[in-house]
């Protein structure tokens, strides 16, 4: 390697560190992608240009193609794309990357055959790209809603640790023994495939911020690994930082819903039937419905109201109709804001994300800890999509899945009203109580018409 | 148990980097307001979109005559550079979208 592309790398490895320390920062954050991208872009174009290589003007050309052709396809889905549809974005494009490793370690195998050093980074990278493209093309499908029901296996855990020794074994036989014929490595990807789809499918869609983090931080880790293959360090970093980030980000999830990593990878959601039964029994009560109109007054004459949005909002694309609503309401001097759950939507941030897209102000937004206190004082929550995230099982019933999770304590609040579609369960698959509390309404319907109507009748008021 | 030692004396520099990136990743990330947390994770996932790198270094190696790593090259290439540009201009559209509402 050239003294120049050294150079090159090394500065985008610093761009890189310190890029993402400014995205840690509301006020950086911005700049923070713009200089790892520039860093990316050096990188980029300094192998192509500084590699001292005799190359074919040929093989010039296809990666020429290849680089336009990604880069409209990539730049055109990150702008076309609805910012409801952000968690499957994300997925989709970590695909990819996992994918691109893959396919480096095919084609390295076929280099190495028979060298056994560099025989345990490129098991490694099919081992990991595979099992990341399956599972995030999974985690895609899953929140684009293509693969509704989580499919649970009979004795699917069973199923996924055989898989994944049978996997890791399978590995160590080729570094050990098999460096010698590219068919092994093929079959490495199909099992490392097979894995990752065996590793999402089960998952439930409360879970899939963990899920998203985590495949993200493993992405990271191939391409971490790919780095070592080649001694590149640009590679190097950036895939570690991207692993170690991800991993944070994953922990952070776990921790917001009371679970470790091991019970959200092995231990689906409404596994234990017996839970789940007594949780049914503990719920059967009367729900109250309640009318559009009632609520239009109820809200009319409140000081003070919170707005917890779910998952259901950003189904439904309702964050435009309730910013106009939350204007209205603020306009008739009643103090309004959002409380969200870290763990709210399908990846980590969602709800933040949806409600920046229509200019909800920033200190609208509150986080869990900090609104948690003012529940006891606020005249009406309105509950929109959000299930799982409210439920006081967290806090009252030690037999039920999410026992312990931190939750939002909506149920302090003098009324409660909630939005949903129909009295299904939230994808946890779990009864809530909150639902029959005295204190609570439903309100049924799609999120966004009900708004919308909420909103013509606090217009006429 | 010799191999072990091998690789360790043969990669202690490497070994040290790894050590080091992950405690600075670690630090990097540390204490981010919930706000950005998608903003991280899918700026995080274009820079892992780095594989790029190799899938280039994989054609530029290749022999012109061997079609099969010239393809999966390609394709590596394509795949890696939608992970990065999306990656990146998603995150700034996201970011941009936090910023004008101050």
């Amino acid at each position: 390697m050239s003294l120049a592309l050294s150079i090159v790398y090394l500065f985008a490895a610093v761009s890189f560190i310190y890029g993402l320390k400014l995205l840690g920062h509301p006020e950086t954050a911005k700049r923070g992608n713009t200089i790892a991208a520039t860093g990316m872009i050096v990188a980029i174009l300094g192998t192509l240009v500084l590699h001292e290589l005799t190359v074919s003007p040929f093989v010039y050309t296809l990666i020429g193609i290849a680089i336009l052709l990604g880069t409209i396809i990539g730049w055109v889905i990150a702008i076309k794309v609805e910012m409801t549809k952000m968690p499957e974005l994300v997925s989709l494009f970590n695909g990819f990357g996992g994918a691109s490793a893959v396919l480096i370690g095919l084609v390295e195998f076929g280099n190495n055959i028979g060298n056994t050093s560099q025989m345990a980074t490129i098991v490694a990278a099919i081992f990991i790209g595979g099992t990341t493209f399956s599972g995030s093309m999974i985690a895609w499908a899953k929140l684009n809603g293509r693969m509704w029901k989580d499919i649970r296996l009979p004795k699917y855990n069973l199923i996924n640790n055989v898989v994944l020794l049978g996997l890791l074994t399978f590995a160590v036989f080729i570094v050990l023994y098999a460096s010698d014929n590219s068919i092994y490595a093929y079959l490495l990807m199909l099992v490392a495939l097979l894995y990752g789809v065996l590793l999402v499918i089960p998952i439930g869609g409360a879970d899939m911020p963990v899920v998203i983090s985590l495949l993200n931080s493993l992405t990271g880790i191939a391409a971490a690994i790919t780095g070592v293959l080649y001694g590149n360090m640009v590679m190097l970093i950036g895939g570690i930082l991207v692993g170690s980030a991800g991993l944070i980000l994953t922990f952070a999830m776990c921790e917001a819903m009371n679970r470790s990593l091991g019970n959200v990878i092995f231990g689906a959601f409404g596994d234990g039937g017996a839970s789940a039964e007594h949780a049914h029994h503990a719920t059967s009560g009367v729900i109250k419905k309640t009318t559009v109109s009632d609520v239009a007054i109820l809200m009319n004459y409140s000081e003070r109201i919170i707005i917890v949005p779910g998952y259901g909002l950003a189904v439904a694309q309702a964050q435009h109709a309730i910013h106009e609503l939350e204007q209205i309401l603020e306009s008739r001097g009643i103090e309004i804001k959002y409380a969200i759950h870290p763990v709210a939507g399908r990846m980590p941030g969602h709800m933040n994300v949806l409600l920046a897209e229509t200019n909800v102000e920033y200190d609208k937004l509150a986080e869990m800890e900090d609104v948690n206190p003012e529940f006891a004082t606020t005249d009406v929550v309105l509950v929109v999509g959000a299930n799982d995230v409210v439920n006081p099982a967290a806090h009252n019933d030690p037999a039920s899945p999410i026992y312990g999770m931190p939750i939002l304590d909506v149920e302090n609040a003098k009324q409660i009203i909630v939005n949903k579609r129909s009295m299904k369960p939230g994808y946890a698959g779990i009864e809530n109580e909150l639902f029959y509390n005295q204190k609570t309404s439903m309100l049924f319907g799609d999120a966004k018409s009900v708004i919308q109507e909420l909103i013509t009748e606090l217009k006429g008021m | 148990m010799t191999e072990i030692l091998d690789f360790i004396r043969t990669n202690l520099e490497l070994i040290y980097i790894i050590i080091l990136i992950i405690f600075i990743g670690v630090e990097v990330i540390k204490h981010i307001p919930a706000v950005l947390h998608t903003p991280l994770m899918s700026g995080a996932n274009a820079l892992s979109g780095v594989v790029i790198v190799g899938a280039i270094l994989v054609m530029l190696h290749a022999d012109p005559e061997n079609y099969l790593a010239l393809s999966l090259g390609f394709l590596a290439v394509v795949l890696g550079i939608i992970n990065v540009v999306g990656g990146f201009a998603v995150t700034n559209r996201m970011l941009e979208m936090f910023k004008k509402k101050k």
